[in-house]
């Protein structure tokens, strides 16, 4: 079943972008926790969403992984409204959050299982991929074992990995490698370039600032409010910066609200 | 048309994963094995054998005013059992309660001046037992009232078909003349373990996916809400309804508590009751934030009430008005009313239909409340 097509200034957003926003404000109570944000994401790209804590981020991300509802503002996720069809957003992303690697007392294989059922991926298919997945991540010996007896590292690729286990048109990682040491970051990164590559759009939040470089385009919010949007090298071009954390220095140094 | 049914094996699918997912954590998990499984066994026994019925050596008086060949012949026979021991024998009643109150006997028997072949054909015996300890005071009851029946039948088979006499026992008991004993106490502890077992499992189990971020994920799935709650609560229900059978078994073949009414009327309440507990889990999973607070909540939270206010170990005629009202809104107190008619008063449902009817008024009252905190979280 096709969607009804959204077309803004003759450009048909749907078919263009991954994520389209406009105005988009979220309040609760008289806190504007998001404020009137209007950004694009493109298909297949790699799009850090970066701010401090409280600056709104995760409740932006809610509201386009079909959560929670906006006050006020159009958004689009995957072609599909936030305000109606936050069902098939769901169906339509993926998400891994930095507080959750899978279920420590399920096997690796269970934890799989679970969440492509969940996803509505077939048994047979189920099947395949799974067998797949065990290779690329190298954890054919670990496939019966216990989550919880696997290193940080590993959770966390093998989180991802099952993120996008249904093949998601969009994924939205919230923080993924926290906690997680340069070398699994950077093989993190590796996974999350091959998603791209497939032409799964990726919405990463992070705290790293120099995994901020590794995203095609990046935002920065302060205050609710996106303070500034482009490719790394644009921002740090704009700001005279030598890197992106210079950047958010500068940004986010004017913020109010802190957690 | 083709879709809905499409969609509806794809709902079924989900949940299935899901139900076998729940099962993997608890059977994956000891602590929550004991608690769901060990713990009411252990209860039921502990509960269950400490107010034993089981009667041997009781130190009893008896006050014989008669001095007849009839009351002779019967403490003889009350001397000879296993039983009791004559502690005391008077022939006046004076110090019967000083006796009792020092806890010197458990019982007197007394023999009015008048008992005898020769005064008359209709006797009685009078049975003066210390009701603190209720089920002691019934079995005392129960054993003299067989050893006096017992003398009887062989007295009538001495004088072929004609029976000489007739004794009948006058039973007054003393301290707890409502007589509350170890039966009524059985339906409460298994309401209590019901109680405490279903709300703290189902709290924790949700509250353990937001503690570590995996209801998040759960909610971003395609996965409704309303299943995932569905599918967190299903398994728990089927696991409490295990143990309530585990529960009623023991209680029927060890501790010998009598199911006298149906037992599918039984567990058709009970399953009511279970799901009453679910909603309780699910309301407090839905304020509860960490793993602790949730289990604080539903141990304490209904330990408590339903110790003091379901009526099985203190008598609620006996509190305040306030108190008597409050009990009102703990639903074990239904529920242990409905087991014990049914188990122990044998009655239909025509005369639980109210405890029934408010135990669903409360299950639909707490669902509600859950999915509207739920909801709330939503937005």
């Amino acid at each position: 079943m096709k969607h009804k097509e959204l077309i803004v200034d003759g450009v048909n957003i749907t078919d263009k972008y991954a994520i389209y926003a406009e105005n988009l404000t979220k309040k609760f109570g008289d806190f504007t926790a998001v404020n009137n944000i209007s950004f694009n994401v493109e298909k297949g790209e790699i799009f850090g969403f970066l701010g401090a804590n409280g600056a709104g981020k995760t409740t932006a991300m809610r509201i386009l992984s079909g959560l929670i509802k906006p006050t006020s503002g159009t958004a689009y996720v995957a072609g599909y409204d936030v305000y109606k069809e936050q069902e098939k957003i769901k169906n339509n992303i993926g998400y891994m959050s930095q507080k959750f690697s899978l279920y420590e007392d399920l096997t690796v294989v269970e934890n799989i299982k679970f969440y492509g059922t969940i996803y509505g991926v077939k048994p047979k298919e189920n099947k395949e991929r799974t067998f797949t997945l065990l290779e690329t991540l190298n954890l054919q010996n670990e496939a019966n074992k216990l989550v919880g007896s696997l290193p940080l590292g590993w959770k966390q690729k093998l989180a991802f990995s099952v993120a996008i286990f249904h093949i998601p048109k969009i994924v939205f990682l919230d923080e993924p490698t926290s906690g997680v040491d340069p070398i699994t970051r950077r093989q993190f990164w590796d996974l999350i370039y091959d998603a791209s590559n497939k032409g799964i759009t990726v919405f990463v939040t992070t705290h790293y600032m120099d995994e901020a470089e590794y995203c095609n385009r990046i935002s920065l919010m302060v205050d609710g409010k996106i303070a500034a949007m482009g490719s790394p090298a644009e921002l740090k071009n704009k700001y005279k910066a030598n890197d992106v954390n210079e950047v958010f220095y500068h940004l986010a140094h004017s913020a109010k609200r802190i957690e | 048309m083709h879709h809905k049914k499409k969609n509806n094996t794809k709902i079924f699918k989900q949940f299935g994963a899901f139900i076998r997912k729940e099962f993997y954590h608890v059977f994956r998990d000891k602590r929550t094995l004991l608690v769901m499984f060990a713990l009411p066994a252990v209860q039921i026994l502990l509960f269950g054998f400490a107010l034993t019925n089981e009667l041997k050596n009781a130190n009893i008086m008896v006050v014989n005013q008669a001095s007849s060949i009839e009351s002779k012949e019967i403490t003889d026979k009350i001397e000879a059992s296993p039983f009791f021991t004559i502690k005391m024998a008077e022939h006046n009643a004076e110090n019967v309660e000083t006796y009792i109150k020092q806890g010197k006997i458990k019982a007197v028997v007394i023999f009015p001046e008048n008992f005898g072949r020769a005064t008359g054909k209709d006797n009685t015996v009078q049975l003066i037992t210390e009701g603190t300890d209720p089920n002691i005071a019934k079995t005392i009851i129960n054993y003299i009232n067989a050893i006096i029946g017992d003398y009887q039948l062989t007295e009538l088979n001495k004088n072929g078909t004609k029976m000489p006499f007739t004794i009948d026992v006058e039973v007054a008991m003393l301290y707890n003349p409502e007589l509350n004993g170890s039966m009524m106490f059985i339906p409460g502890v298994i309401a209590m373990v019901m109680m405490i077992v279903c709300t703290t499992l189902t709290a924790v189990s949700v509250v353990r996916e937001k503690e570590f971020g995996s209801f998040e994920v759960l909610l971003v799935s395609p996965l409704r809400p309303i299943l995932v709650l569905i599918s967190k609560a299903l398994p728990y229900f089927v696991l409490s309804f295990a143990n309530l059978i585990i529960i009623l078994l023991m209680s029927k073949y060890i501790l010998g508590v009598p199911l006298k009414g149906s037992v599918f009327l039984l567990m058709a309440e009970s399953m009511l009751f279970i799901l009453t507990c679910l909603t309780f889990g699910l309301l407090f999973s839905s304020i509860a934030e960490t793993q602790a607070v949730a289990m604080l909540l539903s141990m304490m939270g209904m330990l408590l009430p339903t110790i003091l206010f379901t009526g099985f170990i203190f008598p609620l005629e006996n509190m305040p008005t306030f108190y008597q009202w409050l009990a009102n809104i703990v639903p074990a107190k239904w529920y242990f009313i409905v087991v014990k008619d049914i188990m122990l008063k044998g009655v239909g449902f025509a005369s639980i239909w109210k405890e029934t009817a408010i135990l669903g008024g409360m299950t639909i009252t707490l669902t509600a409340l859950s999915l509207l905190k739920f909801k709330k979280r939503m937005q």
